[in-house]
Parts: structure tokens; C-alpha cells; sequence
């Protein structure tokens, strides 16, 4: 390839501060959407322009390969200007006329809440104005300008239990609501069987295990199968307990977990993203408050199974170090699991603004975080400079660290969203001693080949 | 086989016809509400046509999802500069849509060009700037002022109309360029290469061709784009077309201002490269570079017959469905297809106009469906009654074709083998082949020879 001229970085100027320059994050409707695929019959829609819908459907596609119809109400100039309940109402008869959706998932956008389209008034006005058997209409708000797509996420996963959960004096004991992170589709089935392996049904929400990796058709699905039934969603309020994984709900002032306790007095047990051994432990001993079981046989022996491989692995890997970037949850997990097989994570980053981001981290990370950068409202370019700085044996993150690998030849482990670069992120387990051990391997694997390849030598044992 | 019944809107019913059948056209109308629409937003227009200028800073002023989703999104290549592929954005948060993204703005571009040293700066209006008031011209012309390079701003919010209302600001946006370059040394056989995005290098392919037969290429716009080349463009003799629906408004501005003629080409296919060269050189009127360009496509087609004939008998009959954002690509595709022996039954675009879809109709066969601006429901439930072997898409249309057991062929701006000219022609014809021609379809449910799914007979799993 002929070089015809070069822009390159001045060196001597001064690094830019004022704009985001490759961002660690999507935008909340993103979230929102997730959220509502993982609903049975339901199709989300966003208040705004088409190009949000359109763009969130594509960056979804490309991570899971099924298809992800989501409806705009597709604003023109004059809807900017008056408003867009006309539109509105439009996308919505349109919506149900092709779709015929068992829920409809309304998400705003940056565009309509600006221009202060009170998103209450107008489901009420459509359903005022069509007396019919209508889907509901779910609604969260979601502006990009204040958080990212875990927020828009975290927001959709509360005004979907606040929609639907109905009060219940009798709790059900073998119930739990089950509010997992922005996990993979493995993630999710792997929740559902080791709750039921402790003798608990769950309500999942979000379960887009089937919706976003499905079988193949022999008929065209106008919306994908699975997800979680509205009537199971009704029953959140006789759960005998919600288990919230993920760190930033049990930090939140208001989680979907905190409202269901202080409004249906649903008991709320909380764990982290359960990756590594500590973590996992964490989610065994929630599973046995809940259900006053003990550790199923077959969890105790994947779990001695995993400590035998951190025996045997680990030489390869201790005393590396590594960057951890991406949504605040899996990076305080992903630390956290890091710090206990012997692998510094010494920079871990997140592109959402998260408050007391190191006094989250410290708690998880053996030995604290006083050698380690908390890095949170960052961008892949503050990141990069970090690591340039640093050099870390290993990066753990989404495909979007793969230029910064390739420019710096550190190894990428591909793990959370989005993964476009890759086969099968859908279905990459990374939950319990199972998940851990499919990580762990990998791990090993990744610094095993490093050896090996950047030796003269060609050992052929390693 | 349970089939659910798939009906079109009433009120999109006019969008979709049947050669053959006495229908009226409707097009060129802004999406319905609630359809899925496969189209972007306007922003998304402006941003891909810039997008390839790759010693420009192009910066999105609004919020992140804009900028975050379109990061490194094309596989428009480079020969050299690569700022083109960092996402930068102004990342408006709350206080800024309450008072006001100018400061940050200006703040975000003094940054970022003293940082970079880029060649001139593109600065993308959003919905949410198109609603906050920011004075972004005025924030531009004083950057530009102080770093002394063209800092221009692309009038693109996403509500101000689909694809289409982005490619003309985005012409708009180019068009402040040119005429301020010098046109020394530029050939009387001279062209421009407009609306080619050099996507896995296509345009360096292209751009041989017209160096073999003795033609200058001055400018490809916007692939492997360079500021300079669009400041002097205006002294090419003759502009070539190629993705109409994007760069006509600016062939046509060209015309106006500087008397060049334009024309429309296609590089796809055998066909179109061939008769796209003769055009070309049917101009200049100089029987050398006839002979020339005659040479050429001669040898070229020879190179790649033989491989081809293997194909086509592979792919004989098979039936094609394709969807695609501009009207030209499509009538190369169905030429390019019918060249493999196979039948095109469903050809749409996203902003086809009515002499679009004229041309579109005149080569197709009786009995193809063609839609307009359509979506996902449509666009299966004539992938089923036409029973189709093939899709042709993007991102967004394949899941539609995997699921339902069709192979697919990726014929939009993220793909990675080229598949212009002459021996793009071979690369189309293999990608089409391997996905086609796979085994693994006999397991696939539609397709399956065991009707469905495998269970184990009875007297076995008795036993």
C-alpha cells in the first residue's frame, strides 16, 4: 500500500480533554432494547428519529446474529418542531397491525425528550383513544445525554417491574425474581438451570436467552420466540425474593431489586457479576438464603474442578498484569477474578460516569486498589494512552479494544458487548465455576501461545 | 408447515409492485411510522459519504449514540492517512442540552486539530443541535479563523428527512472545498470518480483500469478521499457517477459552477465496468485510448472466464433476492446475477426514484417483486413465496435470510472482499457459490430432507 502522506498526533500538543475520541460506551435506548427483547411477545419502539432505531438494530445484529426488528416513530421536521404525538400514534397502529405484539416497549430518545414530548400522557391518549384489547405500553425514559446503555438498561429492567409486578400478600417460596446484568444468552440459561438446581423457579427480567439466539426457522417469526411471559412478570410481587446481579444496583439509590422490596416487600439478596471463585461462592450463598438449600453436588464438583485448573494453570500466569475495560459490572467482576488467580488488573476502566468508581473496585480486588488505575468516564483513547504507558500483559474487553491491541501487540480476551469481531458471543459463558473455567482456559491459553509464539526456539511443550 | 400469514400496511401497499402487473409507482416518500424501516436517519447519510476523507477530522456534535455506532463502521480503505477511523464526538451531556454544546464544541475542535494537524475539519449537526439552537456555523468559521484550516460544517440532524436529505448535505459540505485548489498538471483526459468508497480497496482497482487506457483519475470521491484532491477537482474534464443516489447533487453542483459534464457508470459486474469504460472513452474521443481500453477489457474478461463458466453452471436457476440502499448497484446486480445464470425475484432499495425504478422494472424479469423503502416483514414474506436461494444485503437484512435457511451475500460498505471490476466479478460469483452451494442447508429446517427436526425412530428409542 503506497503511503501518499501521513497525519500523525503532534506529539507536543497538548492531549485532547474536551471530546469523547472513541468512546467506551453506546448510547440508553441501546439498554432499553435489550431489555425488551428479553419480554415474550415484545417489540421495542423508540420516540425519535429513525436513524436510533435503525443504528441500535444494525450494532445489535452484528453482536447476535438474530434478527432485531425495532420500530421508530420515524420524526420529520415538523414533528421536531410540533411534536410527535401524531406520529406516535401512527407507528403504534402500525406496530400492532404487523407485529401484533403481546407488549410494546416504548423507549425515548435524545430528540423527544428535548423537545418535551410528555411520553405518560400520550400512551394514556392512545389508549384512551382506542378502546381496544391493546398490547400494554411499557415506558422508560431514555435520554443518551445522561448515562450509557448499561443505564438505559438498569432503567428499562425497573420500568418494566414497576409496569407489571402486582402486589401479593402470600409469597410464593420456591419463586425468585432473577435481574441479571447485561450478560450473554449462555449467561442467562446458565441463571435459570442453577436456580433450578436450588429448587427455585425464576422470573427472569431480561430472558432474551432464546429471543437473541434462536434456532433456525422453518417459519418466519414475525417476533422471535422466548423471552419472559408478561403473566410471569405479573407475579414479581409474590417472588419470595429478587437475587440483583451486578454491582452498580446494589450501589443505586433506587434498583428494580430496592423497588420491589420497599413497594412488594420482596426480599432483595444481591451479587456481583459472579466470574471467579470468591464471586461465585457470592451467588451460591444468595441461591441458599433464598432457597435454605445447600450447594447442589454437581455445583460443588465444578466448583473443585475449577480450584484443581487454578492449581495447574497457574504459573502461566502469575504476576501478569492487565486492562479491563467496558460496562462498570463485569469490569469490577472481571477484576475481582483477575486479582485471584495472580493477574494484576491494573487498569480498569469504564466509560460510564460511575461515582466512588475505586471505592466500588476495592472491596473485590485482592490486596485493594492502590496500584490499580479506576479510571470511569473514559474513552478508548484515555485508555490507550493508560496502557501505552503501562504496558499490561493482557486486555479484557469488548471487540473495541482490538485496535489498541493490535497497535501495542497485547492479546485481547473478547468478553462483553459489542463483539463483532468474533464468533459466538451470544453463547459465551462467563457466569459461575463453569463460565470461570471456560474464562481461566482461556486465559492460560492466550498467555501459553504468547509464550510460544514470540519464542525462537518453536518449544513444542509449553 | 405452520406459515404465518404476512400482510403488508395498507398504507405501504403502493410501495411494492410486480413486474408484469399494470401497478402504480409510488417512491422517493419518507418512511412510515412503525414500519422498521431499514433506512437511517439523515445524519447517517452525511456521516458515510464523508466518512472515507481520511486526513479530515470528522467530529459529531451531540450526544454519543451518533458518533459511537458509525466508529470504524465502513471498510472504505486508505493509502495513508487513518484519522478517518476514530470516532470523535462532543458527547453532549445534560448541561450542554440545557445551555448549550457552542463551547464544547469549540473547545472539542481547537483540541483536536492542534492535535492531529488534520487537513480540514467536518463538524456533524444532530438531531439534538438542530433543536438546542447551536450556532455551528458561526463556532466553525472562528475555528477556522484560528487554526487556519476549512473547519465546515454538514447540516445533518437526523429528523431532517431519511439517507438521502444527509447525502445532499453532505455534497453541500464537500462542495466548500472545491475550487480552492491548484488544477496544474491535471490532463485534458482527466476524470473525477464520484460516489466510489474505495470499500475493500475497489476504487485502487478502478482507478488502474483509467491509468492503463491513459485517463487521469483527479479525484475518487470520497474513497481513499484526500482534502487536496477535492480542492482541485474542479480541473477534471469529466465526472464519472458511480452511487447516484449519493453524489448526483454533487456532479450536478460541479455542472453548474464549473461546466463539467457528468455521467452515469457502474462498476459491478462485466457488463457495466466494460460498457462504463467505453463510455468514458467514447467521450474523450481519442481512438488511442479506444484501443487502449478495448486491450484491456479483452484481456481482463479472458483472465476471469473460464473460473466464472465453472460457476455458473453451479448456480444455474437459482433464484436471487436482493435489497440495497441505491437504485444502481441494483441493476448491476441483476445484470451481474443473470451473468451466473441466475433470476432475480425481489429487488428493492431504500431511495430508488421513479425513474429508478422504471430502469429497475425494464431489466428485470416477469414476475419480480420490487419494493421500495421496505422492511423486514416484506421483505421475508417474499423471500417464502418466491422461495429464494439467495439474499444480497447488508447487516440488517441477513439474519432475515439466515434464519429462513437462504444463503447470503454482503453486498453493503462493511464487506471486505472487493467486489468491483473485472475480478471483483469473480470474487461476487465465488462469495455467491460458497454460501449457496454449502452443505450445511440440508439441516436447516426450510430446507431440511428430514422434514424439521431429527428424532430417532421409534423402534430404536423403544429399545
Amino acid at each position: 500500500m503506497k503511503v501518499l502522506d501521513e497525519i500523525k498526533p503532534a506529539h507536543n500538543a497538548p492531549i485532547p480533554e474536551a471530546a469523547t475520541r472513541n468512546a467506551c460506551k453506546v448510547c440508553s435506548p441501546l439498554g432499553a432494547a435489550m431489555v425488551f427483547k428479553g419480554i415474550q411477545g415484545c417489540l421495542p419502539f423508540l420516540h425519535g428519529s429513525q436513524g436510533c432505531a435503525t443504528y441500535i438494530r444494525r450494532y445489535m445484529i452484528s453482536h447476535f446474529r438474530e434478527p432485531v426488528d425495532i420500530a421508530s416513530s420515524s420524526f420529520s421536521e415538523d414533528d421536531a418542531i410540533f411534536g410527535g404525538a401524531r406520529n406516535f400514534e401512527i407507528g403504534i397502529d402500525n406496530v400492532i397491525q404487523q407485529y401484533n405484539p403481546e407488549v410494546i416497549g416504548v423507549a425515548t430518545t435524545c430528540l423527544s425528550e428535548t423537545i418535551g414530548d410528555h411520553m405518560i400522557g400520550m400512551i394514556k391518549d392512545y389508549q384512551e383513544n382506542h378502546k381496544t384489547d391493546g398490547p400494554p405500553l411499557v415506558h422508560v425514559s431514555t435520554p443518551a445525554y445522561t448515562g450509557t446503555h448499561s443505564d438505559g438498561y438498569r432503567e428499562a429492567i425497573k420500568a418494566v417491574a414497576q409496569h407489571f409486578a402486582k402486589p401479593c400478600k402470600h409469597k410464593k417460596p420456591y419463586l425468585i425474581n432473577v435481574l441479571p446484568p447485561m450478560a450473554s444468552c449462555a449467561d442467562l440459561r446458565y441463571l435459570r438451570e442453577i436456580c433450578r438446581l436450588y429448587g427455585l423457579v425464576p422470573v427472569m427480567l431480561p430472558d432474551y436467552s432464546s429471543t437473541l439466539e434462536g434456532e433456525s426457522w422453518d417459519q418466519y417469526n414475525r417476533i422471535s420466540p422466548g423471552g419472559t411471559p408478561v403473566g410471569r412478570l405479573e407475579q414479581m410481587g409474590s417472588a419470595s425474593g429478587t437475587l440483583e446481579i451486578g454491582h452498580q444496583p446494589a450501589y443505586a439509590k433506587e434498583s428494580a431489586g430496592a423497588w420491589l422490596e420497599s413497594a412488594h416487600r420482596v426480599r432483595k439478596e444481591t451479587a456481583g457479576w459472579p466470574i471467579g471463585i470468591r464471586q461465585s461462592d457470592h451467588l451460591m450463598t444468595s441461591l441458599s438464603m433464598l432457597s435454605g438449600r445447600t450447594m447442589p453436588k454437581e455445583v460443588e464438583a465444578e466448583r473443585g474442578r475449577l480450584v484443581d485448573a487454578y492449581v495447574d494453570g497457574h504459573k502461566y500466569i502469575s504476576g501478569k498484569t492487565a486492562v479491563v475495560f467496558g460496562e462498570p459490572d463485569l469490569v469490577i467482576s472481571m477484576a475481582a477474578f483477575l486479582s485471584e488467580i495472580g493477574i494484576r488488573p491494573i487498569i480498569c476502566a469504564t466509560g460510564s460516569k460511575v461515582k466512588k468508581w475505586s471505592e466500588m473496585l476495592a472491596p473485590e480486588i485482592e490486596d485493594g486498589v492502590k496500584d490499580i488505575h479506576c479510571m470511569s468516564g473514559v474513552d478508548h483513547a484515555k485508555i490507550k494512552a493508560k496502557i501505552a504507558e503501562l504496558k499490561p500483559d493482557l486486555m479484557v474487553g469488548s471487540s473495541k479494544g482490538f485496535p489498541i491491541s493490535k497497535e501495542f501487540n497485547i492479546p485481547l480476551l473478547r468478553v462483553g458487548f459489542p463483539i463483532h469481531d468474533r464468533f459466538g458471543a451470544q453463547r459465551q459463558l462467563t457466569m459461575g465455576y463453569r463460565g470461570t473455567q471456560i474464562l481461566f482456559d482461556q486465559i492460560v491459553n492466550m498467555m501459553m501461545e504468547v509464550k510460544q509464539t514470540r519464542s525462537e526456539v518453536g518449544y513444542s511443550y509449553i | 408447515m405452520k406459515t404465518e400469514t404476512i400482510e403488508v400496511l395498507k398504507d405501504r401497499s403502493s410501495q411494492i409492485w410486480e413486474k408484469g402487473k399494470d401497478q402504480k409507482l409510488a417512491c422517493d416518500r419518507k418512511s412510515l411510522a412503525g414500519s422498521v424501516t431499514q433506512r437511517a436517519c439523515a445524519f447517517c447519510g452525511s456521516r458515510v459519504v464523508l466518512y472515507p476523507i481520511a486526513d479530515a477530522l470528522h467530529i459529531v456534535h451531540g450526544p454519543i449514540g451518533c458518533a459511537a455506532y458509525n466508529w470504524d463502521i465502513r471498510g472504505a480503505l486508505s493509502s495513508g492517512p487513518q484519522l478517518h477511523r476514530n470516532s470523535f464526538s462532543t458527547d453532549l451531556a445534560e448541561k450542554e442540552v440545557v445551555f448549550g454544546g457552542e463551547k464544547k464544541l469549540e473547545a472539542s475542535l481547537l483540541e483536536l486539530i492542534e492535535y492531529y494537524k488534520p487537513r480540514a475539519a467536518f463538524v456533524y449537526s444532530t438531531c439534538i443541535v438542530g433543536l438546542i439552537g447551536d450556532d455551528v456555523e458561526a463556532i466553525c468559521k472562528s475555528v477556522g479563523r484560528k487554526t487556519g484550516i476549512d473547519v465546515i460544517p454538514v447540516d445533518s440532524p437526523g429528523f431532517k428527512g431519511t439517507k438521502k436529505s444527509g447525502y445532499q448535505a453532505a455534497c453541500e459540505a464537500a462542495f466548500r472545498l472545491v475550487g480552492t485548489g491548484s488544477t496544474v498538471g491535471i490532463s485534458k483526459y482527466s476524470i473525477n470518480l464520484l460516489g466510489e468508497f474505495n470499500i475493500a480497496g475497489e476504487a485502487w482497482m478502478i482507478r488502474e483500469y483509467f491509468e492503463k487506457i491513459g485517463i487521469q483519475v483527479v479525484s475518487t470521491i470520497t474513497g481513499d478521499g484526500r482534502v487536496n484532491d477535492l480542492r482541485r477537482c474542479h480541473g477534471a474534464t469529466l465526472n464519472l457517477v458511480q452511487c447516484s443516489g449519493s453524489m448526483t447533487h454533487l456532479a450536478k453542483l460541479l455542472k453548474d459552477h464549473y461546466d463539467i459534464p457528468f455521467k452515469r457508470v457502474s462498476f459491478f459486474g462485466f457488463e457495466d465496468t466494460a460498457r462504463s469504460l467505453y463510455t468514458t472513452v467514447e467521450y474523450f474521443n481519442d481512438p488511442e485510448l479506444t484501443l487502449r481500453a478495448e486491450k484491456l477489457i479483452h484481456e481482463e474478461i479472458a483472465k476471469y472466464s473460464a473460473e466464472l463458466k465453472k460457476y455458473k453452471k453451479l448456480l444455474k436457476g437459482k433464484k436471487a433476492a436482493l435489497y440495497v440502499g441505491g437504485a444502481f448497484k441494483a441493476f448491476s446486480l441483476v445484470l451481474a446475477l443473470r451473468n451466473l445464470g441466475m433470476k432475480t425475484v425481489l429487488a428493492g432499495t431504500q431511495t430508488g426514484s421513479v425513474e429508478d425504478y422504471e430502469q429497475l422494472k425494464d431489466i428485470c424479469d416477469e414476475g419480480t417483486v420490487i419494493v421500495d423503502d421496505s422492511n423486514p416483514l416484506e421483505l421475508a414474506k417474499f423471500v417464502l413465496e418466491k422461495d429464494v436461494d439467495l439474499f444480497i444485503g447488508g447487516v440488517k437484512e441477513r439474519p432475515i435470510a439466515f434464519k429462513l435457511g437462504v444463503a447470503f451475500c454482503d453486498h453493503n460498505h462493511e464487506r471486505k472482499t472487493p467486489l468491483s471490476g473485472f475480478e471483483g466479478m469473480l470474487h461476487f460469483a465465488r462469495e455467491v457459490a460458497n454460501s449457496t452451494l454449502s452443505p450445511i442447508w440440508q439441516f436447516a429446517p426450510r430446507r431440511s430432507q428430514f422434514n424439521k427436526s431429527f428424532s430417532v425412530p421409534e423402534t430404536i428409542s423403544k429399545t
